[in-house]
């Protein structure tokens, strides 16, 4: 069956403790998803064996629509009628995802590469070591030896230059004698991507004791990253030896009619797909219970982060490690006595499938949401940074304007999209909830519009977009966004009650709003319309995008959300006195209607 | 008849138990098949490759990588003492000589010509697996160890911090709901598991590892003493390794909560008999609560229940309220609603009808409550 033919496609995601499958089907022209299933993931004991989660998913799907899909244990295609389906894909975090160490002759420079290689195919990255990693030999060996990773990425060098570093980190890795994460009889998978000189050295010293690959330099040049040769060949160890150990996913690779790809890859995938179709700048972010993952796209160039102990269950509590507690209680409008605080969040952690019963555990809920998102973007902003180590040619006039190399990729005043998943935003009570908690975090500047995913569908659209990106975006913009509306904040800072922004916005639908902002101030602007026509003028000293006190018109969103003009201004601040804190807290809330009164 | 699944933690006064005991890396197992063990007997043995040092000889001589042959003067696989030179120059001025030394006991591991590096490895240590349980061993995995079965009292905590230890069980206040204080802690708690009530304060877990208590369980303790203890804020739930000088199993929750009266009870009819006890705690991928181990019957039982798993809840079910604003407080299932209900937070939830002692009846989301397994 030819791609085009496509009408029918079943997609399933092995998430860690839920298995969700999907149904899209072709609707005239366009491709619309239609019913959805879910049933716990089958991977650990007593079953062992992925499949059965899936085939009881599909079931569901099953009963909510009427098709038959299954025949006994096997996947009908073509689609005939209301039988079967043209194709079944899939993608998989079970059983704690793909997990990988990596390792570069200098941290900032090969060993940052290929932490972005790693990141970018959808791994957790268990550490990098570096031979300038402040660590002495004998510690960077127990640490390998401590570690289980699935696979190793081995880097270092340019090519054509010394080869005494990388061959330096084989050795370590030889004497380490490290075993993969699972089938303890197997040899660990590395995949080297360093200097070409050193083809040699390396497959003497790793060749008989590790399963070695060789591939292409990740760094050939110190101005060039080539990532993606060793990105295919994660994913290709991936496919053929990771998931062969995994329970039943022999059985699922065979049911599939495209490769399984890692959950965070597929999700990578499908932001990079919508920023390039709209030329968008676009944050995602999917905050689990767990881990939080940061997937970004400026000025084209994708960038994943995963911040592993970052989440809202099970690592709640490394929130508050993390983020200290003062940063969790800034956010709350209410007085709460530090050690109730600390005990609450860590009954969290030990029983954390429990939820908030009342509005006041809820708000508690998004406090540590605000510090947890602005942390994994923080970590994310770190690591989307320009090539470090390069060579930069200044003129006499640069000589005053001494930027580094490896400057961030991530700039808040040009970003246009916001995509926000997990339980936290995609389940909020109220939408208005989520929109605040990510700006928030997030602090945009200017125009931003933003959404949420709301059954987390964006795995199954990103393995979905390898056949066709056409059914992946139509469903995409029709039925995995939830849009909230656009956020409007002026850049710069004024005392408060200062006038600074007269605004007009005309919706598609010919509805129109206009108004003033004042410093200090929320507005909340109900507006549903999904395409809009924004005029701002800032006052002087303030920027919404086209230099501060110019008049800025762009396209913008309404939603379910509406509009949000901050006038908090930017860098926001909170009040270090506590009164006025929850005073301002309680006025923001309230214009927001973020809890009930 | 209507109900939903929510596993809980299991407080059972008899119950059939399997334990693998498995080493990391394959050694020998030095027990065979159904030969009764004793829970500090050593069941499988290993030795650990000693750690690896690495000296680099090239820059220590000044001379390039490929020249280290002809300064070394020990090959790879020679055992060498620390303060062994293992290579040395050879200058026409005595005063100008450079050696090298080992800076470990152990063998030379490799000598790179390369980097200039020389590899030393220490010898292996010795990695030893206890049985933990007294029981039978019913199954051995060649290479890795043994599987234990044994009949007994098992009670799970929700918490715990500190490795496997053994004792006698001593109940050290008189009720459930009474604090463990520092004074109730005697010279003779030496070496026994020591329970307590509704809460241990960092005073009391102190002064347990002065006097040299094997191990804690309680109801509950501040997160904040936690802190203190360790030194550092336990970002994620996987414990065991902390080396303290005392295990502390906590079986309610982060504050002060009296100890479910029938775990209490239960323990308490075990006074003075001999427990098996860890307080290694993961919460994620594979659950792993902390637990004390009584092997055989409690005094009034006869027949030991097998462990149903049973997987879901009916009215009727005693349960323990796990969050705010009712934490800790147990009552009985009075019905489970099928329908979504909107709980104070706004939310959409499931719910069940739980009665309290007095006879109030309150509605809690399904979520926030577990079974009392017994």
């Amino acid at each position: 069956m030819s791609k085009k033919d496509l009408e029918i496609i079943i997609a399933t995601d092995c998430g860690s403790t839920t298995t969700k499958a999907i149904l899209i089907e072709k609707k005239g022209d366009t491709y619309r998803q239609t019913f959805r299933g879910e049933a716990p993931t089958t991977v650990e004991a007593p079953f062992e064996d992925v499949t059965k989660g899936v085939l009881n998913s599909i079931t569901e799907v099953e009963e909510l629509s009427g098709r038959k899909i299954l025949d006994g244990e096997r996947i009908i295609t073509p689609n005939s009628g209301n039988t079967g389906a043209d194709i079944y894909v899939s993608t998989s975090s079970a059983g704690g995802g793909l997990q990988m160490m990596v390792a570069g002759a200098v941290k900032a420079m090969t060993g940052e590469s290929a932490q972005r290689c790693a990141l970018g195919a959808g791994a957790i990255v268990m550490d990098v070591l570096a031979s300038n990693d402040g660590r002495a030999d004998h510690e960077k060996i127990e640490r390998i030896r401590q570690l289980r990773p699935d696979m190793m990425l081995l880097s270092g060098g340019t090519d054509g230059g010394t080869i005494t570093h990388v061959v330096e980190l084989a050795q370590f890795l030889k004497a380490a004698d490290p075993k993969p994460r699972l089938g303890a009889s197997y040899k660990l998978p590395v995949i080297y991507a360093g200097n070409n000189k050193a083809h040699a050295q390396i497959t003497e010293i790793l060749g008989a004791n590790t399963a070695l690959i060789i591939t292409e330099n990740l760094r050939p040049t110190l101005e060039k990253e080539n990532l993606m040769p060793a990105r295919h060949k994660i994913h290709d160890i991936f496919l053929e030896h990771v998931m062969q150990q995994a329970p039943g996913y022999p059985r699922l690779m065979k049911m599939v009619g495209a490769p399984i790809m890692p959950t965070p890859a597929a999700v990578g995938t499908m932001t990079e797909k919508f920023a390039k179709a709209n030329n968008f700048n676009v944050l995602a972010v999917d905050i689990g219970g767990a881990t939080t993952d940061v997937f970004s796209v400026f000025s084209g160039v994708f960038n994943r982060t995963v911040s592993a102990n970052l989440g809202m269950s099970y690592s709640i509590s490394n929130v508050m490690a993390e983020a200290g507690l003062a940063n969790i209680l800034r956010w709350l409008p209410f007085d709460m006595d530090e050690q109730d605080l600390r005990n609450r969040l860590k009954n969290k952690m030990i029983r954390p499938t429990t939820i908030p019963q009342t509005v006041e555990d809820l708000q508690i809920e998004h406090a540590v949401a605000r510090e947890a998102l602005r942390l994994a973007f923080d970590q994310h902003k770190a690591l989307a940074v320009g090539l470090k180590g390069v060579q930069q040619e200044r003129s006499i006039s640069d000589a005053f304007d001494q930027t580094s190399s490896g400057q961030s990729l991530i700039n808040v005043m040009k970003l246009d999209y916001v995509i926000g998943s997990g339980g936290i935003l995609a389940h909020s009570p109220r939408r208005t909830q989520s929109m605040l908690m990510m700006i928030d975090a997030y602090q945009p500047e200017g125009i931003t519009r933003m959404a949420v995913d709301s059954i987390f569908m964006m795995p199954h659209l990103g393995v979905l977009a390898q056949i066709s990106e056409k059914a992946a975006l139509d469903v995409f913009y029709h039925d995995c966004l939830v849009r909230l509306g656009t956020c409007l904040a002026p850049k710069g800072l004024a005392k408060e009650g200062q006038l600074i922004m007269e605004w007009e916005v005309t919706g598609s639908d010919g509805s129109r709003q206009a108004g003033e902002l004042r410093f200090g101030d929320i507005l909340h602007v109900p507006f549903a319309a999904p395409k809009a026509r924004l005029v701002a003028k800032p006052a002087k000293g303030f920027d919404m995008g086209a230099g501060p006190g110019n008049r800025a018109e762009a396209d913008i969103e309404g939603g379910v959300v509406g509009l949000v003009l901050d006038g908090r201004g930017r860098p926001f601040n909170l009040a270090k006195d506590p009164t006025k804190r929850r005073d301002d807290l309680n006025k923001w809330y309230k214009a927001m209607e973020m809890y009930p009164v | 008849m209507a109900h939903a699944y929510t596993p809980g933690l299991k407080v059972m006064p008899c119950t059939l138990l399997k334990k693998k005991r498995l080493l990391p890396i394959p050694g020998k197992v030095l027990a065979a098949l159904d030969q009764q063990v004793d829970s500090l007997d050593v069941v499988a043995q290993t030795e650990l490759p000693g750690k690896v040092f690495s000296v680099n000889v090239a820059n220590r001589l000044a001379v390039g990588p490929d020249e280290i042959q002809g300064f070394m003067l020990k090959a790879e696989g020679d055992p060498v003492k620390k303060g062994d030179i293992i290579a040395e120059n050879k200058p026409f001025l005595k005063w100008f000589k450079t050696s090298v030394e080992s800076p470990v006991d152990g063998t030379v591991e490799a000598i790179s010509f390369i980097t200039g590096q020389v590899l030393l490895r220490e010898p292996p240590k010795v990695l030893p697996i206890k049985a933990y349980v007294k029981g039978k061993v019913v199954e051995v995995t060649p290479n890795f160890g043994v599987t234990i079965e044994a009949e007994g009292t098992f009670i799970q905590g929700i918490f715990g911090i500190g490795g496997e230890t053994n004792g006698e069980i001593c109940v050290a206040v008189s009720s459930p709901d009474e604090d463990l204080q520092p004074e109730a802690l005697k010279e003779t708690h030496k070496g026994k598991i020591l329970i307590g009530g509704k809460h241990a304060s960092l005073a009391t877990i102190k002064r347990a590892i002065e006097l040299g208590v094997n191990a804690i369980v309680v109801g509950g303790i501040h997160d904040r003493d936690l802190r203190q203890l360790l030194g550092y804020d336990i970002g994620v739930a996987v414990t065991g390794s902390e080396q303290l000088g005392v295990t502390v199993i906590i079986t309610e929750g982060f504050g002060m909560i009296p100890m479910a009266e029938y775990t209490f009870k239960l323990l308490s009819s075990r006074n003075g008999e001999k427990a098996s006890v860890s307080g290694a705690t993961q919460i994620r991928a594979g659950v792993m609560r902390p637990e004390i181990i009584v092997p055989g019957f409690p005094k009034n039982v006869t027949e030991c229940k097998k462990d149903q798993g049973r997987g879901w809840i009916e009215p009727g079910d005693p349960i323990r309220i796990i969050r705010e604003p009712h934490f800790g407080v147990i009552g009985t299932v009075k019905s489970l609603p099928p329908e979504l209900t909107v709980i104070g937070s706004e939310s959409h939830a499931r719910v069940l009808e739980v009665t309290l002692d007095g006879g109030e009846v309150i509605v809690i989301p399904r979520a926030n409550i577990e079974v009392l397994e017994k």
